[in-house]
Parts: C-alpha cells; sequence; structure tokens
C-alpha cells in the first residue's frame, strides 16, 4: 500500500510537470507571435471562457457521459457473454464470428447517420455509436483472453476431477481478465469518440453539440474550453478503468510493474 | 528390485504383502491412434503392454513424438484408448481417473493464488474445503523445503521452487499414484539434480506409485526401479530395464560404473534405433 501510494504521488508529480510544460509552451506561443484569439486563445482566455459557459457547460456534459456510459455498459454487457460463447462452442465461433468481423469493417462513424435517419434524434443514436464502435476491442480481446489459457492446465484441472463449468470460472475466466481490461482500456477511449461523433450528427445536447455551436460562432475560446473538459472526462473514465483493474488483477505481470 | 531395498535405512524391513507384488497399473495392448491436421490417421502407441507395482517408480524414456505424454493422458482417462485396456487397481479406466497428481513440465502455477492457494487447487477443482486441507497444504511446503513461502505469490518463487509447489499440489489429497510428464525439463541442469533426489525423497518418505516421462536417459537410470525404453513413432516398448542400484542413491551414483553401465546400454538402444547418431 505504501509502495503504490508512493508511486502514486511520483505520478502525479511528474503529470503536473509535464501539463505545466505544456501550457507554458502554449502561453508562449500565444504572447509571442499574437495570435488572433478566435484562431488560437491564450489559457487565460479558455480558462475565462470555462468560468463564463460553466452553467450550460454541466448538463451538456452529463448528457454526453450519459451517452458514453450507456453505450459502453451495454457493449460490456452483450460482448463479454457473446465472446465465452464464440469461445464454447466452435459451430457458434463459425456462426458469429463472420458477420462480427464483417461489422466491424464498416466505418461506425459513417452510420450514424442512418441511425438518425431510423431513430430521430436524441439518446439512441449516440449510445448506438458509442456501443458500435468499443465493442469489437472488448469482444476480441475477451476472446483472446479466454483463449490463452494452457491446454496443460485444462488437463491438470480434468485430472483433479474439475467439472468444465468450475475449469472455466476458476481457471479460463481469471486468466482472461488481463486480456479483457486491454480491450476495456481501448473501449473506454473509443465510447467517447462514438458518442462526440452522435452528437456531432444527430443531437440538440451534448458537449459535441456545443462544440459544433460554438465553433459556429467562431468562439474558439469556448472550443477549447469544451476540450479541455472533454480530455479530462475520458481521462477519468480510463483512469477509472485502470483502478479497476489494478483492483482486480494485482498479481499480473503488468500490475506488478507498476510496484516495483 | 524388492520393496525391503528400497526401505534401506529403516530396522525392521516387513515382508511385502501379497497386494505389494501385485499391478497396480496393468496396460495392455494398449494402442492409441489420432487423427493428423491433414485428417490422416496418426497412430501414437501401438500394441503396448506394462504392468506397474504399487509403490514403484517406474520411467518412460524415449524421442520426441514417441507417444510418452500420450500414454500418461491415457493412464489418467484424460483421452480414450484406440485399442487395448488401461486398468488401475483392477478398475478399468474408462473417464477420468482423479485419484492421482499429475505434475507437468511447466508448472502451471496460478498467478492469482498464493503458494499455498495454488496447492489447495486440487480441493477448489473437486469443490471441497479448503480450509479443511491448508494444515496438510503448510506440511506439504514445509517437507519441500518452502517453509516462509506459503503466502509468496508465484511469480516471487524461483522455477525449482515453482516446481516444488507443483509436486506439493500434486500430493494434497495423498493419492496412491503420481503422473510426471518431464517434470525438471525446463530446470537448469543443477537445479535439475537437486528436484531429482529430492523427488527420490518424497518418494521414499510417500510410497507413490510413480509413472515418470523423460528426456534425459541418466535422470530415467537415477530415479527408477525400471527404465521402459520406447521406440520412436509409432511408440512402442524397445526394451524394460531393471535398475539394481541400492536406494536411497545419491548423485555420486552417477559415477559408479553400473550406473553408466545401464546408461550406456539405453544409448546404444537409441542409436541402434537411428533416434542419436554417434
Amino acid at each position: 500500500m505504501n509502495l503504490w501510494n508512493r508511486k502514486w504521488t511520483r505520478d502525479a508529480f511528474w503529470m503536473v510537470v509535464s501539463f505545466g510544460a505544456l501550457v507554458g509552451l502554449w502561453a508562449g506561443i500565444v504572447w509571442l507571435f499574437e495570435t488572433p484569439s478566435y484562431l488560437l486563445p491564450g489559457p487565460g482566455e479558455v480558462l475565462g471562457s470555462g468560468r463564463d459557459n460553466w452553467l450550460q457547460m454541466i448538463p451538456h456534459s452529463g448528457w454526453t457521459i450519459l451517452s458514453v456510459l450507456a453505450g459502453y455498459l451495454l457493449a460490456v454487457v452483450v460482448g463479454v457473454p457473446l465472446a465465452i460463447i464464440v469461445v464454447s462452442s466452435q459451430t457458434l465461433e463459425r456462426i458469429l464470428y463472420p458477420p462480427m468481423v464483417a461489422t466491424q469493417s464498416i466505418p461506425k462513424i459513417a452510420l450514424a447517420p442512418l441511425f438518425v435517419v431510423w431513430f430521430g434524434f436524441g439518446m439512441f443514436p449516440k449510445v448506438a455509436v458509442a456501443f458500435l464502435i468499443c465493442f469489437f476491442p472488448i469482444v476480441v480481446d475477451t476472446i483472446v483472453g479466454l483463449r490463452s489459457i494452457d491446454p496443460a492446465l485444462v488437463q491438470l484441472a480434468r485430472s483433479m476431477g474439475a467439472p468444465p463449468r468450475r475449469i472455466f470460472l476458476r481457471l479460463r475466466l481469471p486468466g482472461a481478465l488481463p486480456s479483457m481490461f486491454g480491450g476495456l482500456k481501448v473501449g473506454s477511449a473509443l465510447a467517447v469518440v462514438g458518442a462526440l461523433t452522435g452528437e456531432f450528427i444527430g443531437s440538440d445536447n451534448g458537449l459535441g453539440y456545443l462544440l459544433l455551436s460554438a465553433a459556429g460562432e467562431l468562439d474558439t475560446a469556448l472550443l477549447f474550453a469544451i476540450l479541455f473538459v472533454l480530455s479530462l472526462l475520458a481521462m477519468a473514465f480510463f483512469y477509472a478503468i485502470e483502478v479497476l483493474e489494478r483492483l482486480m488483477i494485482p498479481w499480473h505481470v503488468s500490475q506488478r510493474a507498476h510496484t516495483g | 528390485m524388492t520393496p525391503s531395498a528400497r526401505a534401506a535405512g529403516s530396522v525392521a524391513i516387513p515382508e511385502a504383502r501379497p497386494e505389494d507384488a501385485a499391478s497396480f497399473i496393468e496396460i495392455e495392448s494398449l494402442d492409441k491412434t489420432f487423427v493428423g491436421q491433414d485428417g490422416e490417421p496418426v497412430v501414437a502407441l501401438q500394441g503396448l503392454d506394462l504392468d506397474v507395482r504399487r509403490g514403484e517408480f517406474v520411467t518412460i524414456v524415449g524421442p520426441s513424438g514417441c507417444g510418452k505424454s500420450t500414454l500418461l493422458s491415457l493412464v489418467a482417462g484424460l483421452l480414450e484408448t484406440t485399442g487395448g485396456e488401461i486398468r488401475i487397481g483392477g478398475t478399468r479406466i474408462v473417464e477420468p481417473y482423479t485419484d492421482l497428481g499429475f505434475v507437468f513440465q511447466s508448472d502451471l502455477l496460478l498467478d492469482w493464488r498464493t503458494v499455498t492457494g495454488n496447492v489447495l487447487l486440487p480441493c477448489v477443482m473437486r469443490g471441497l474445503d479448503e480450509k479443511a486441507h491448508a494444515d496438510r497444504a503448510r506440511e506439504l511446503l514445509a517437507s519441500v523445503g518452502l517453509e516462509g513461502f506459503e503466502d509468496k505469490r508465484p511469480f516471487e518463487l524461483s522455477g525449482g521452487m515453482r516446481q516444488r509447489v507443483a509436486l506439493c499440489r500434486a500430493l494434497l489429497l495423498d493419492p496412491p499414484m503420481l503422473l510426471m510428464d518431464e517434470p525438471f525439463g525446463a530446470l537448469d541442469a543443477l537445479t535439475r539434480e537437486q528436484m531429482q533426489v529430492d523427488l527420490q525423497t518424497v518418494w521414499h518418505r510417500t510410497q507413490k506409485t510413480v509413472l515418470f516421462v523423460t528426456h534425459s536417459i541418466s535422470e530415467a537410470v537415477f530415479l527408477s526401479d525400471r527404465v521402459i525404453v520406447m521406440t520412436p513413432r509409432p511408440g512402442a516398448i524397445r526394451a524394460i530395464l531393471d535398475v539394481d542400484l541400492e536406494r536411497p542413491r545419491d548423485l555420486n551414483v552417477h559415477d559408479t560404473s553400473r550406473f553408466t553401465g545401464i546408461v550406456h546400454e539405453i544409448r546404444l538402444m537409441f542409436q541402434e534405433m537411428g533416434v542419436i547418431h554417434r
């Protein structure tokens, strides 16, 4: 625990240093080249715009968070069982896997207008795009994880008289967690992209919608402020998954490196 | 080799009981054919006959692909025989036979369980109470010199220690028989010799029937009462050699003429079969 805390404070320190340097560079460029604020506003201006518009940004952020989480959770709830089904039966794999790969070859973003046609404005198209875009990495990484069990381990378990269900729950599933978390982390970043795309195309709320309207008014400072809120949200989401990972698989190599 | 010679060191040596002399594992004209990747049948084992006495240490030595590992899987009932039959303690094997301990080349320790947790795996797999066997697990670990490592994670252990944990796991429920598939194959040469000595000690103490598979002729001779020499695919028994070296053996037995004589004899057989060339 002590080590983890020390590591955490060290991480936080370097994060502040690197972000501070970036903001400094940004302010330096604005000051040096005297860029017009509709092209590149300085850090102070962006901060000011955030202060002036925060009342407006909070509900929009709420809508975005809601669509991201809905799409993501849906992808987990559908994707993980689907991966289990694909791994457990060769026939079902042959039936399910090719269409899954095929739908993957369609750029999901291109489907957003279709969803608007079908489902109109509102939550559904956003959630659908977020779901579709993060679904595939979650499924594929879960499948890879479930398949990566050592055949000798299955043999060992069978020689101990373990029924298939117990082999799955006690050996295959925990062994798949590291790979699953890989997919969950990639998916977390993609879900934000999906929800934003949905908001760009067919929505009258959410940060994506606010972003478009700020661009329409050439309010570049607000645009930047929204970008910051967005990246903060995406980062918080990603780290939440990472914390979950640390809690669930502290035994894995990737987590050991953290404490080393 | 009589049981009395095995128990060297003890004062009173009981006479062999009749059941000791009887075969524990009986393998009769065993055939195993697989369907290969190209759909062609591959004969892994052909016409194999072998009887193993209770408490005997038998090693199977042969080239890669001679069906040694397949034989162990068949004995454990994890594969179906194509022909012939296997009986353990008189019972014909038709489904996984669980009253045995299996040790593989890979230690197969679970990263997410502690050392003790790994030794307790047979309980988990059978749905038995882990707590009831925790003391037994700790005793076993102590008996192989792993006192103080009970709560460590497998990744904190060396290869030799990990394989000791795997041995403890196999012994947890005190099965009468151990199947060992190249258990020391991944260890460095020095660790390997140490493990051979320690396994012999465990075997003396527990009197298990052991079916051991290896590539190493000297390992086979050092450990065994009998060495089964296999032919290349299709696997069949080329010869069965009695190893009449006194027990317990220490590593210096490697330098005795009787030891080198048996090793030489086996190597000649492999050269004759074209498995190894001079």
